[in-house]
């Protein structure tokens, strides 16, 4: 379908689809299978002026809004989901210091981000805090004109690749929800370390591991914001990249239904190319129409949260759930129609459907994406 | 350093195919793409261009259409575009494009080094590099896999043979043909696609080169193709029936049969 | 220019059917040329009708072509031995020579010569210009390039031939040009046409279909050859002929390129083209793992693992592998090509295999015009069950 992108919209989605199919699809399987860092892709990213998509042009980005990142995501996520969430982490753990950092902040980091000569990530799970945050047990206490850091983060993606950490951790645990705040860790910091690298089901191109922070002591001026305020930072972030992670699930969806339509006109059974067969078909179709429905209201969002940054919740949280839904349908479906080919790692819908599964997970699982949805109807239709 | 890469728009050979019924080439659904050599020779040079400094001439013989690969490589890293077009080219042999490339780069003020990929993939014949070379009187170096360094006006580099390889010293300047496995050639970049839609593409036309007419073309050409035709077939080949087991024991024992 | 007489034109589209560049175009029933045309001159040899023609301006032919005669060869030496290509080039030499009546004369340059000069002539050259300098060691395009040119511009033969190698694809070009010679690449056929013109043939747009070149106002007519197409004279020790040793002057011996070493390296040679058995890969294998099934087979078999354009292109396997127009040229007793579908381009490089035996999905794949045996099947399901069959007979 024709979205009616502008020629600068146009231009991303160009370059993006180039480095998908000539840098990511070739490798996509191998980076998969060793479950490597894609560090020379995200290079390649860089290179194209891609990294610094969504950052402001005085800090040597683009300048662009979610819009245009999920334009590009699409078509990463086209070739690879784990590759994808390498570079969307990546916005993540930049986007507190672009949402809530100081002047200083932005010079100092956004730029080395926007060239592509670091990389970012985002650190806010813990043992005991994952859909629940109240259960962050990471705290960070002043000493003199440092602070201290004490706690461990669990499965951040990027951990280990990363050169900076927006971390959250609890100031004044009185305080409750404001008593957390934001901090910025450097890789070279005393006190951080890594844990181990997690062995998962798909999304294998990114890496996926525990930071550990034992008397890291920062400069005072890493704090993001005020002291307190690093829930409405992680919410804003969170609501802010959440389209992304839907859009993830519309690329995966597309190639999933493109693989699927190609072998349906080629596999021949019963003296037929199988997709002249309804019940295929209308597979096909239900696969297409699912994924077209779901750019749609990704897109959609997208723009609205570009033009509402006040408003992004409900919106945020309605694509998410119904494009990371069907992202995991299609590529179950995917697999079906190319049956036991499906199922061989020779082809690459089996890869799509073990990736599909984080996108339900992450970023907020669908049900927590759910209540959200479920409370603003509630506020909405407050009189 | 101004470095001309020279750059071709060929026809997407892959999808080039043969109807078998007519034994005539089908042309359907085949693009237009930069040759892909050229796409190296061009990488090649902007690297050189962003460790050394200088400006990079991407330089194209071709028709009016040629002007989007030129675009291309201007979102590929070329500072300037210069597409060398008339009607009185075509059918240009390697000899009147070397000629008529040679008037090009000329007419631009020359150059200390061009680049150029090891053949193109319509013509396949890697002479253009060699001929042009000799007609700009530059040192030459064919089949380059790896430039080291640039010091004291030369160039360091390997050169691939058939049987290993050669270190050499080149002075500039010189002309390069290199092969593909020199560099990874990049993706244009989102800032390098919004100025090549601005960038203007120099036009220069047989009389703005200064081109002997003579020299130019079908006429210009000491090659003249006598004719074109489909290759003859074996007609005696032996089809193996028989289910896929079947096939399979009857090759091996035909393999037998021949060791 | 491309003419188009409107009168005969009956608008059938083959023209525009069959232009590899796009540049015909049927417009209300007659076809109309664009400025893709690069006069290659396919159409006007399958118009039906003859209503193309290619009106080519008039040469003003100012080379005596008389003043030429004779066959040469460009004898390529390196690391101490005669390329293989230098004993074809004799071969196909002598019939050309023989055929037109005039001697056969081999360029012999390098260092430390030997009597190479002898095998020479035992293989059928009646002439020998020798250079032996130590500037020659290493081949170098330029004293090699200038060498050649001033001997040509002496002697003036009406052939000159030299190998489709590194070697002569990398300076026979300069030569060509600073004579303003036509020249020929990558031959695969050599004849002598009824004007006594050189007819050079060699595959054309990508490999896809065959061209037959001539140069008739120019002198010497140039070609590189494909090396292992055409086959070498048998030697004859008893042979007579003249060797003729030169001394060039020192300024042609200068190059602006040094030679700072030469190296012999088996990582870049892959023993293709002595393996008796070769088996290849193409774009049916769908991606690099399917080389594993390829290379099992040949090491089976003990053989060689080659490839197709396709394959290599996307990246499946390494360009040392690559049989065809751009790559190797190969002549084993059994080439099995497995998913290669036999464009013209992959065709040139294996074609005198003794025995071919193709496996491919598609029936209609234009390799089995050209097998010894074909079979036609999923390559995945014949070539485990060829393997086991082979394990089997071992056994």
């Amino acid at each position: 379908m024709d979205y009616f992108l502008t020629e600068e919209q146009q231009m991303i989605v160009d370059v993006a689809r180039q480095i998908t199919d000539e840098k990511i699809i070739p490798c996509r399987a191998e980076l998969d299978e060793n479950e490597e860092f894609p560090s020379a892709i995200i290079r390649d990213i860089a290179q194209a002026d891609l990294a610094g998509l969504y950052i402001e042009e005085q800090y040597g980005g683009y300048g662009g809004g979610s819009f245009d990142i999920v334009l590009a995501l699409e078509q990463f996520a086209r070739g690879c989901v784990g590759i994808a969430t390498s570079f969307a982490a990546n916005a993540l753990g930049a986007y507190p210091i672009i949402i809530s950092g100081s002047e200083e902040m932005k010079q100092k980091y956004l730029p080395a981000v926007a060239s592509g000569e670091k990389m970012a990530a985002f650190a806010l799970t813990e043992p005991n805090a994952g859909s629940d945050a109240s259960g962050i047990q990471t705290t960070a206490v002043l000493d003199g004109d440092e602070w201290v850091l004490n706690g461990t983060k669990q499965w951040i993606t990027n951990g280990g690749e990363a050169n900076i950490y927006s971390v959250i951790a609890i100031t004044d645990r009185s305080k409750g929800a404001r008593g957390a705040s934001m901090f910025v860790v450097e890789d070279t910091d005393p006190g951080f370390s890594y844990g181990q690298k997690e062995k998962k089901l798909g999304i294998r191109a990114s890496s996926t591991r525990e930071l550990i922070f034992k008397d890291c002591r920062i400069p005072k001026d890493r704090l993001i914001g005020r002291p307190g305020s690093g829930f409405i930072t992680v919410m804003k972030t969170l609501d802010k990249s959440r389209p992304g992670i839907a859009i993830l699930g519309v690329g995966l969806a597309q190639a999933a239904l493109d693989e699927s339509v190609v072998y349906a006109k080629q596999r021949v059974q019963f003296g037929k190319p199988i997709i002249a067969f309804q019940a295929v078909q209308h597979l096909l179709a239900d696969m297409a129409i699912q994924t077209e429905a779901a750019r749609a209201l990704v897109y959609q969002a997208a723009k609205h949260i570009d033009a509402h940054p006040n408003d992004m919740s409900k919106a945020s949280s309605m694509c998410k759930v119904f494009a990371t839904d069907v992202a995991m349908k299609v590529t179950v479906d995917a697999v079906q129609v190319l049956g036991g080919y499906g199922y061989m790692r020779d082809y690459p819908v089996e890869k799509m459907m073990r990736d599909a599964k984080i996108l339900q997970i992450y970023e907020g699982t669908n049900q927590i994406q759910r209540n959200v949805v479920g409370q603003a109807l509630n506020k909405e239709y407050t009189a | 350093m101004k470095i001309v890469c020279c750059l071709k728009q060929v026809p997407d050979a892959k999808n080039v195919r043969l109807d078998p019924k007519t034994n005539t080439l089908s042309r359907e659904g085949v693009q237009s793409i930069m040759n892909p050599y050229d796409r190296h020779a061009l990488e090649e040079g902007v690297r050189l261009k962003e460790k050394y400094g200088g400006t990079v001439v991407a330089l194209s013989m071709g028709p009016p259409q040629a002007e989007e690969m030129l675009r291309e490589a201007i979102a590929c890293g070329a500072d300037e575009a210069v597409l060398v077009s008339d009607r009185a080219f075509a059918g240009s042999d390697t000899w009147a494009t070397t000629y008529t490339l040679t008037m090009a780069i000329k007419a631009i003020d020359g150059c200390d080094l061009v680049l150029c990929g090891k053949q193109a993939i319509d013509g396949d014949t890697a002479q253009v590099g060699p001929g042009l070379a000799h007609r700009l009187d530059f040192a030459y170096a064919s089949y380059v896999r790896k430039v080291h360094s640039i010091q004291d006006n030369a160039l360091l580099l390997q050169r691939m043979m058939d049987d290993g390889y050669d270190e050499l010293k080149v002075a500039l300047p010189a002309l390069l043909t290199v092969v593909k496995e020199i560099n990874e050639p990049r993706v244009p970049s989102l800032k390098g696609k919004m100025r090549a839609k601005k960038a203007e593409v120099r036009r220069l036309d047989a009389a703005a080169i200064g081109a002997d007419p003579a020299c130019l073309g079908l006429a210009g050409s000491p090659t003249k193709v006598f004719k074109v035709f489909a290759p003859e077939l074996r007609g005696d080949r032996t089809m193996l029936a028989g289910t896929v087991h079947e096939q399979a024991s009857q090759l091996a024992a035909i393999l037998h049969s021949l060791q | 220019m491309l003419k188009i007489d409107a009168e005969k034109c009956i608008g059938c589209g083959v023209c525009e059917a069959q232009c590899a560049f796009g540049a015909i175009e049927v417009v209300a029933g007659v076809a109309v040329v664009n400025d893709k045309c690069t006069l290659c001159g396919t159409c006007v040899d399958n118009c039906e009708v003859g209503a193309l023609a290619i009106d080519a301006a008039a040469q003003g032919a100012t080379v005596d072509l008389a003043a030429y005669a004779g066959v040469w060869v460009f004898a390529e030496y390196r690391h101490g031995a005669l390329a293989p290509v230098a004993l074809e080039l004799l071969g196909v030499g002598r019939k050309i020579a023989d055929r037109k009546g005039v001697s056969l004369s081999a360029v012999l340059l390098g260092d430390g010569l030997a009597n190479q000069a002898a095998t020479l002539i035992a293989h059928g050259a009646d002439t020998v210009y020798q250079v032996e300098s130590p500037a020659l060691g290493n081949f170098n395009d330029e004293p090699y390039a200038n060498i050649l040119e001033d001997l040509i511009r002496e002697h003036k033969p009406e052939i000159v031939l030299a190998g489709a190698t590194a070697i002569g694809r990398s300076f026979i070009p300069k030569v060509a040009t600073a004579l303003g010679a036509g020249l020929t690449a990558d031959c695969t056929d050599l004849d002598v046409g009824e004007d006594g013109n050189l007819l050079q043939t060699r595959p054309a747009f990508g490999g896809n279909i065959m061209a037959t070149i001539v140069c008739p106002d120019t002198r010497p007519q140039m070609a590189t050859v494909r090396p292992l197409v055409m086959k070498a004279a048998a030697w004859d020790g008893s042979r007579t002929g003249r060797v003729v040793e030169l001394d060039p002057k020192h300024q042609r011996l200068a190059s602006r390129v040094e030679v700072l070493s030469s190296v012999l390296s088996d990582q870049d040679r892959v023993n293709l083209s002595e393996a008796n058995i070769v088996v290849a890969g193409g774009r049916g294998l769908d991606n690099e793992k399917g080389f594993a099934l390829i290379r099992e087979l040949a090491d089976l078999l003990g053989g060689a693992v080659a490839a197709s354009r396709a394959a290599v292109d996307a990246g499946w396997i390494g360009y040392p592998h690559q049989v065809g127009q751009t790559g190797k040229t190969v002549a084993p007793k059994v080439y099995i090509c497995c998913g290669i579908s036999g464009a013209i381009q992959h065709l040139v490089g294996m074609r005198s295999a003794e025995t071919i035996i193709a496996i491919n999905k598609d029936p209609n794949a234009p390799i089995f015009d050209v097998a010894t045996y074909g079979v036609v099947g999923d390559l995945f399901e014949v070539l485990p069950k060829l393997i086991d069959s082979l394990r089997a007979q071992k056994a």
